[in-house]
């Protein structure tokens, strides 16, 4: 009973579902809803009907008389199998085939849901054998595929892709009827979404080896025929193909069999003819692949062609690309040929080849002052760096020529020419080392060093220069520089270091001395560093009583050398081990007084010290040294100066000038910022210390007295105070995770010190050590108390006329920049504050510049390199919660104020980022034109700088504005300023290159107004007119 | 006058280039009046470029490099506000010299200030027809004519425009 009921529910719900179906079909078929395809789909995949019932739904709509009834039906079908091919049986799977590919031949307008069906078809597992032949043979017989429509193209070339990864066998089976059928399938395709999906087909045809039989012509014809590919998508193109993608695809079929190459290479030959330069650059790329799979088989029966077309290329082409492109080709033909087998019986085509290039090369390389020994050295090169055996031939036909040439050569420049191609020679290359061969150049060896230090020698910049490059390059490559050489290099280079006055040779110099310093220290440990310190410490040539002036201005040049040097050649902890105890040692007399140093050479003493901590990175010997000797030492001499400074009769140390402790600081942020954890927590204790509790037990020659105090503010001395910024040096650029010791009540003394001290060295130093502790302080409660009762003073102190506003106000502002940077709640009442200052009598002004420093990094605290947190855009964010606060007051401020906020304005833009700036500039061009017409030469020249980049691209708002910006312009002009004459100068000759028809209306009164700057009186403001009124004078112009 | 395909001189003498000319102090100190000199008018010249060949308008040799114009051969007097510059063709029988001088003249006319009077002419005895076109550049009239053929002007300022150096 219960049995029956079961199935009389199926059997009711089997006739409701057909009746369902049935109704689908009819809607779709007939009522034209387009819907019903999803839905019938949706039914097939739960079960709910079968592939077969559909079918049979279908049967008078697939019988109809109507073309366009079977149409409807066979699209239903189709749409449905698109979603369901994964749940059908073989059987069903073999029906629908045999149905499909006699709709082929149906009526045309059925043909592409016919061609839908049979790609779903085509992506069953199930397919039984034979069917992918069959439906191949169909479409290929009955799809005219060049007569169909786009999208049935592109379905014919998907059946086509689908069977080639399943049904690879079945296919090869076909012979090269296959290669025939996409032959005629794809000859003539004209859309390039097709064109990628022809080429990936013809690509997988070579690749999977494909029987092509005597079709290997026509399948490469019916490829080439697009070579070289020119392709511009269309505007908007939202299918995003690009010429690239194109000329890869391409590149990859034509390059990929050795069978075309008979049919590939006078291809090339005839294109390099082309006016067109892609084209040439295309086919010389195209060449340099086949260089890959082609060996002397392919190759050597067009050698002489394709070399007479490839010297033409790089000898007379005008354009980089096509030259770049071309020594490829010469490269990747010598490899190529480098590579091949040789048979006994045959010559070595590789050699012929050589010999073809060396024939039309070699002799320019002796006329080196004409313009064709470039091209020809550059070929030589390509060709030698190609191979092993290409550089022994190519090396040992080069080289005693051009160092015959050199050595008997007279003139300069020549000499220079030949040099500088020996360099390029020279360069180190892969081949030799990685095979275990002797390098090639050993042979040329010693007149290569003797020429380098012959060229040393000569007075000639040019040479010299080019000189240390060749010695740097023999000095890279192991076994071109031995030991005897190399001293008599470190002598050469140190001769240089110590004699020559020419700025760019001794750049030079010092870069060889940096790069082979790295790869032999020894040398330079022993041989280059005695003899600077010997050059830095000797006494000037005393004459009578005093050294004359001009002597001693060399002696400090020489000085200035020595400690530049020291710096360049410290990369390896041998030579850091050296170097700086030298410097260190100029820092030691120059707070003594001994030796006469001059405060510029002690802040150049101190950049070197920074650059190689800076150079070291995180090489923890190094790190090492500078924790415990350099720091140290630095702290030690600055504070026993400023306690010096505090008796009147001691002797003059030079580490009290702010100039020489600025230039301490960045020396002790770049080593803390890079100490490793526990050496960092040791400096950070250490510091701590000495400047709360005056623990100078780590300093060297512990000469301090008991009491020290130096965070005290005194009245009357600030040499003290001052050192302040050595604090915030070691404590502000540790790494975030380094806990500092005290940090409570260090900055309750770094807050009082700021509030009362009267200096503003000292002052300003202790708000930035503040905000740089305040920025990486975790949050919680502690902050949040401590900076609540800061605030609260802040607040009273600016608003309150006291005497020590200006000290308020400086930590003010340092205090909003660091919490700005962690996009801290708090900032926002700060910053609020600095707004309300622009309206200010007294602090407007420097408010105003208060913005400059909160939008841009700061040198020596809270930046990323000091790891403060800094979050992402903080600069973007600030500008977009503000800039309309900011319009709004400049807008309701009296006109004598206006002015602040115009500078804070242009300051904020002028450090947002380009893209931002576009985007933000229509809204505040009115007032940035108006900061142009404001008298502030601060506000003129950043609106300037700020407008210039956007001229060069300017948006849609300016072009409504030009009146006014090219009359504010062009009265700049005559600003007293040269700065503001030459930035403005500047934007002129931008607007020259907007569109012609918005700027031709300003041509005539422009070139009339820029006659005048043309006779200005300083000649930076003159070369900037002349530039400008070139371009204006070309507007509108035939030949621009 | 235009260069076709064919190239008149394909491997000419190449000549160093000067390098930029170093600021001092007093360039840019407000105060000091800096005198157009040699060196100025030079630096506006060199950035002339021929169009060697009108089918690579793209890197082309300044006149610099082809020594067409050297720093020695231009003589300034500011105080008489007169310029004299002396160019040399690369071959005597350039047919370009005309263009070079016109556009050399061109160039002057353009950069410098009206008080200005210019004379650009071949140095001596470096062309076969030295004084033909010496007289035509020194007619104001031809050359005033000459920049009203649209053809020339193109050429002229083809020479005289940035994009050509902007491959420095």
């Amino acid at each position: 009973m219960r049995v029956r009921v079961k199935v009389g529910v199926a059997l009711q719900a089997m006739a409701a579902d057909s009746a369902l179906l049935l109704g689908l079909v009819e809607e779709f078929v007939t009522g034209q809803q387009d819907s019903k395809a999803e839905e019938t789909a949706t039914g097939v995949k739960n079960g709910q009907f079968t592939i077969l019932q559909l079918v049979e739904a279908l049967g008078l709509s697939l019988t109809s008389s109507e073309p366009q009834t079977r149409g409807r039906g066979v699209q239903l079908l189709s749409q449905v199998l698109q979603q369901c091919y994964g749940n059908l049986q073989e059987s069903e799977v073999e029906v629908l085939v045999t149905f499909y590919e006699n709709r082929l031949k149906d009526h045309y307008v059925i043909m592409p849901h016919v061609l839908e069906g049979l790609k779903a078809l085509t992506k069953c597992l199930v397919l039984p054998p034979g069917s992918a032949v069959s439906i191949l043979k169909s479409v290929f017989q009955d799809a005219h595929v060049q007569s169909l429509m786009l999208a049935q193209r592109s379905c014919v070339y998907c059946i086509l892709i689908n069977l080639m990864d399943s049904r690879e066998e079945e296919l090869k089976g076909l012979g090269s009827d296959f290669v025939f059928g996409f032959v005629q399938s794809m000859d003539g395709e004209r859309d390039p979404r097709n064109l990628l999906l022809a080429f990936q087909i013809a690509r997988k045809i070579i690749t999977q080896g494909y029987e092509m039989g005597k079709f290997t012509e026509e399948f490469f014809e019916v490829t080439s025929c697009y070579f070289p590919i020119d392709f511009t998508p269309p505007p908007n193109d939202p299918h995003g193909i690009t010429q690239e993608e194109l000329i890869l695809s391409l590149r990859a079929v034509l390059t990929g069999s050795q069978r075309f190459a008979e049919y590939l290479l006078p291809l090339i030959v005839e294109k390099l003819d082309s006016d067109v330069q892609s084209a040439k650059v295309d086919s010389l790329q195209t060449l340099a692949a086949c260089g890959s799979l082609y060996g002397h088989k392919e190759l050597s029966e067009f050698l002489p062609g394709l070399w007479s077309s490839l010297r033409r290329e790089v000898f007379q082409t005008a354009s980089e690309k096509v030259e770049t492109a071309g020594l490829s080709a010469v490269s990747a033909l010598v490899a190529s040929l480098s590579r091949s087998v040789l048979s006994s019986d045959s010559e070595d085509v590789l050699h012929v080849f050589l010999d073809l290039i060396l024939k039309d090369c070699l002799h320019h390389l002796a006329e080196p002052d004409l313009k064709l020994v470039w091209p020809s050295a550059k070929i030589l090169q390509a060709a030698s760096n190609a191979s092993y055996r290409a550089s022994l031939k190519v090396m040992s036909a080069v080289m005693p020529s051009l160092l015959e040439q050199y050595n008997t050569q007279t003139q300069c420049s020549q000499r220079r020419t030949l040099l500088e191609v020996l360099q390029g020679f020279v360069q180190p290359s892969l081949h030799g080392t990685e095979h275990g061969e002797d390098n090639v150049l050993v042979e040329f060896q010693k007149p290569l060093c003797s020429a380098v230090f012959s060229a040393l020698a000569e007075s000639s910049a040019g040479l010299q220069i080019t000189a240390t490059r060749l010695l740097t390059s023999l000095g890279k490559q192991s076994g071109l520089l031995p030991l005897s050489d190399l001293e008599l290099s470190v002598h050469h280079l140190t001769r240089l270091v110590l004699e020559e006055q020419d700025a760019q040779v001794s750049l030079a110099v010092m870069e060889c001395c940096g790069a082979l310093a790295y790869i032999y220290p020894e040398a330079f440990a022993m041989r280059m560093v005695p003899r600077l310190k010997e050059a830095i410490f000797s006494e000037p040539m005393v004459e009578g009583d005093r050294p004359c002036p001009s002597d001693s201005n060399s002696q400090q040049a020489v000085r200035r050398r020595c400690v530049t040097a020291l710096a360049s050649v410290s990369s390896q902890p041998s030579l850091v081990q050296e170097s700086v105890p030298v410097l260190l040692q100029i820092l030691t007399s120059a707070h003594t007084g001994r030796d006469s140093f001059s405060s510029d050479e002690v802040t150049s003493v101190c950049h070197s010290l920074q650059r190689i901590a800076e150079q070291a990175g995180q090489d923890p010997e190094v790190g090492q040294i500078f924790h415990d000797i350099v720091i140290p030492r630095l702290l030690g001499l600055a504070i026993q100066a400023a306690l010096q400074g505090e008796d009147s009769s001691g002797r003059n140390s030079l580490l009290k000038d702010e100039a020489v402790l600025s230039a301490i600081v960045p020396v002790l942020s770049a080593v803390c910022a890079r100490l490793h954890s526990e050496l960092a927590s040791l400096m950070a204790s250490r510091a701590v210390r000495l400047f709360l509790d005056g623990d100078v037990s780590f300093l060297p020659e512990n000469a301090f007295p008991s009491n020290l105090q130096l965070l005290k503010a005194h009245p009357d001395s600030c040499y003290q105070t001052r050192t302040v910024c050595l604090l915030m040096a070691c404590v502000c650029s540790l790494p975030r995770s380094v806990e500092i010791p005290e940090v409570d009540r260090l900055l309750v003394e770094l807050e009082e010190l700021s509030f009362t001290c009267l200096h503003p060295f000292s002052y300003t130093s202790a708000a930035k050590c503040f905000a740089g502790l305040i920025n990486k302080r975790p949050e919680g409660t502690a902050l949040d108390a401590m900076l609540e009762s800061t605030t609260k003073r802040l607040t009273a102190e600016v608003e309150n006329q006291s005497p020590m506003r200006m000290q308020a106000f400086t930590l003010l502002l340092w205090v909003a920049k660091a919490l700005l940077l962690r996009y801290h709640p708090l900032s926002t009442s700060l910053t609020d504050k600095l707004f309300s200052l622009l309206g200010d009598s007294e602090l407007a002004s420097h408010a105003a510049d208060g913005f400059y420093l909160l939008m841009s990094d700061s040198p020596d605290v809270l930046n990323r390199g000091c790891h403060a947190n800094v979050r992402i855009m903080y600069r973007q964010r600030f500008f977009a919660e503000n800039s309309a606060k900011l319009v709004q007051s400049f807008n309701s401020a009296v006109p004598e104020r206006k002015a602040a906020y115009l500078k804070a304005l242009s300051h904020m833009v002028n450090n947002l980022p380009k893209q931002v700036q576009l985007t933000e500039l229509p809204a505040l061009l009115p007032l940035l034109l108006e900061a142009l017409s404001c008298p502030d030469q601060g506000v003129q020249l950043s609106t300037l700088s700020c407008l210039q980049p956007v001229l060069l691209d300017p948006p849609a708002a300016l072009t409504t504005q030009l009146d006014g910006l090219v009359a504010r312009l062009l009265a700049l002009n005559s600003s007293p300023s040269m700065k503001v004459r030459i930035a403005s100068l500047r934007c002129i000759l931008a607007l020259s290159h907007l569109p012609d028809h918005l700027v031709l209306p300003f041509r005539a009164k422009i070139l009339q107004a820029l006659a005048v700057p043309l006779d200005d009186k300083k000649r930076l403001v003159r070369k900037e007119a002349v530039l400008a009124r070139g371009e204006w004078f070309l507007l509108g112009n035939p030949g621009r | 006058m235009s260069g076709g395909t064919r190239l008149e001189n394909a491997n000419p003498l190449v000549f160093q280039r000067s390098g930029e000319r170093l600021l001092t102090a007093t360039d840019e100190d407000e105060n000091v009046a800096d005198p157009i000199d040699d060196r100025e008018i030079f630096d506006i010249l060199i950035r002339t470029v021929l169009s060697q060949s009108i089918n690579d308008p793209e890197h082309p040799l300044s006149l610099e490099e082809l020594n067409v114009v050297e720093q020695l051969r231009v003589n300034v007097n500011d105080q008489d506000s007169t310029v004299a510059v002396e160019f040399t063709p690369t071959i005597p029988h350039c047919s370009m010299a005309t263009l070079i001088g016109l556009s050399i003249k061109v160039k002057l006319l353009r950069s410098l200030p009206g008080r200005f009077k210019i004379d650009v002419h071949i140095t001596p005895g470096t062309h076969a027809s030295e004084d033909a076109v010496n007289k035509q550049l020194a007619d104001k009239e031809r050359v005033a004519a000459a920049l009203e053929n649209s053809q020339l002007l193109e050429v002229v300022n083809q020479c005289l425009s940035s994009r050509a150096i902007s491959g420095e």
